[in-house]
């Protein structure tokens, strides 16, 4: 980050901007686990201060060699379409997020997740875990091998099926960067149904979670490759006319 | 230097549903220090829902200075400093369980200057991740032995008076204790970050 701003105490802090119309409300009724669990009083405003704008930097300590291939973490290989899924990690200013952890996890190829609590009648696979870690590189990139997950139902309304998707999550290099989230595939007609995806109201910002099918990376007689570049949180680029009356805080 | 109109868009957020724990649970996610650190405290809570359901399927994340008050982070301006602490990580990271419970092994951070020179008491940032939230929640762990510099605190004193106590946890014979009510009757105050 560069841009920072002068202080009564000449602490100078790095300044990010504050999302405005991106993440959906979250109180956001139909999607229906929103309704008690959405705070019903307004957010007080925090300041961007110490605690925010550092972070964790967990790095290359945490990651074991199979960790960005699921389909290498069993003794046999998954069943399902064989996949990269690969991109950038960069801010809204476009400077690359270098040396970031990136944790995913996903159904595996019938929708199913290897979890307890889910207990729809998909098969699971034996050699099929659906957990990745990675860390981007110096250019803030990543890759993962997998398969494509399934969708699956849910109880949220009569006949109501998730879309293809595997779950981000994502440290950036402060807090006000943290960001989990979830990626979906082009040309999902269950797009259009799902409670999760449509309370990302604005239609470009909706956009943005749907990667994009790369012929490019496609790997001949191996693996059809999907892009999905991940934007957090760059500086505020509202100019400060005067720090007088500067009243974030 | 901006160039407003080339920035990026950014990514929206999306809930962690309800099978976070097998993508973030990490066996060692709740030891912000070592276990055996001298001075260690357990930070424990619940978190639950706007009836009162406890919350079993979240995910607690807590980040913090060291107890002198400094970050191993270059954006931090008084320089990245390794904690004196061996193994001293500043996050922390717990699933909640059956009980909507979550447990944390910290240490209490040091106060913290701030741009306009006040002084932050000492806190941990806590972010709360669940099936139903869309985005994270965030919200702060207060000390309840620091009376004075809570007092001074600028964080504290921006939230409505009546609403201050949901931000400071309870002493426990082993550290302290915070219950993060989602939504309802004493709700836990959360920020807009």
């Amino acid at each position: 980050m560069t841009e920072s701003v002068r202080t009564p105490s000449g602490l100078l802090l790095p300044r990010y901007e504050r999302p405005l119309g991106v993440h959906p409300e979250l109180l956001s009724p139909e999607y229906r686990s929103t309704v008690l669990r959405a705070p019903s009083k307004p957010l007080v405003l925090l300041p961007h201060n110490l605690t925010e704008i550092t972070g964790p930097l967990l790095g290359s300590d945490r990651i074991s060699e199979t960790d960005n291939d699921l389909t290498r973490q069993h003794d046999g290989e998954p069943v399902g379409q064989r996949i990269i899924v690969h991109g950038r990690v960069l801010d809204s200013d476009g400077r690359p997020v270098p040396d970031t952890l990136l944790e995913i996890w996903q159904a595996n190829a019938s929708g199913r997740y290897k979890h307890v609590v889910d207990d729809w009648p998909g098969p699971l696979d034996p050699n099929f875990t659906g957990v990745g870690r990675t860390v981007t590189d110096s250019l803030g990139r990543y890759r993962f091998t997998t398969v494509r997950p399934g969708a699956y139902p849910w109880k949220n309304h009569h006949n109501a099926w998730r879309p293809a998707h595997i779950h981000f999550s994502l440290f950036g290099r402060a807090f006000t960067q943290r960001l989990v989230t979830q990626m979906y595939f082009p040309d999902d007609p269950l797009h259009q149904y799902d409670p999760m995806l449509i309370t990302v109201r604005d239609e470009k910002a909706r956009n943005r979670l749907i990667s994009r099918f790369d012929m490019e990376t496609t790997e001949p007689e191996w693996a059809l490759a999907y892009e999905f570049d991940i934007v957090l949180r760059g500086s505020d680029a509202t100019p400060m006319e005067d720090p007088h009356d500067d009243d974030d805080e | 230097m901006t160039t407003t109109s080339e920035r990026l868009g950014l990514t929206p957020s999306q809930t962690v549903g309800p099978y976070l724990s097998i993508g973030l649970t990490w066996e060692d996610g709740p030891y912000v220090v070592p276990e055996d650190t001298p001075g260690s405290i357990l930070v424990t809570g619940r978190v639950y829902d706007g009836q009162g359901q406890l919350v079993t399927d979240g995910l607690v994340e807590t980040w913090q200075a060291d107890p002198d008050g400094r970050f191993a982070h270059a954006d931090d301006p008084r320089g990245a400093v390794e904690s004196q602490l061996p193994g001293f990580r500043g996050f922390g990271r717990c699933n909640t369980d059956a009980d909507g419970s979550f447990r944390i092994v910290t240490v209490k951070p040091g106060p913290l200057p701030t741009p306009d020179g006040d002084t932050e008491a000492p806190h941990l940032n806590v972010s709360v991740f669940a099936r139903g939230l869309l985005d994270r929640v965030v919200t702060r762990l207060y000390f309840p032995d620091e009376a004075e510099a809570n007092a001074a605190d600028p964080v504290l004193n921006a939230v409505d008076p009546d609403r201050r106590a949901t931000l400071i946890a309870e002493a426990t014979p082993d550290g302290y204790h915070l219950e993060i009510r989602l939504q309802g009757e004493n709700e836990t105050v959360f920020f807009d970050v």
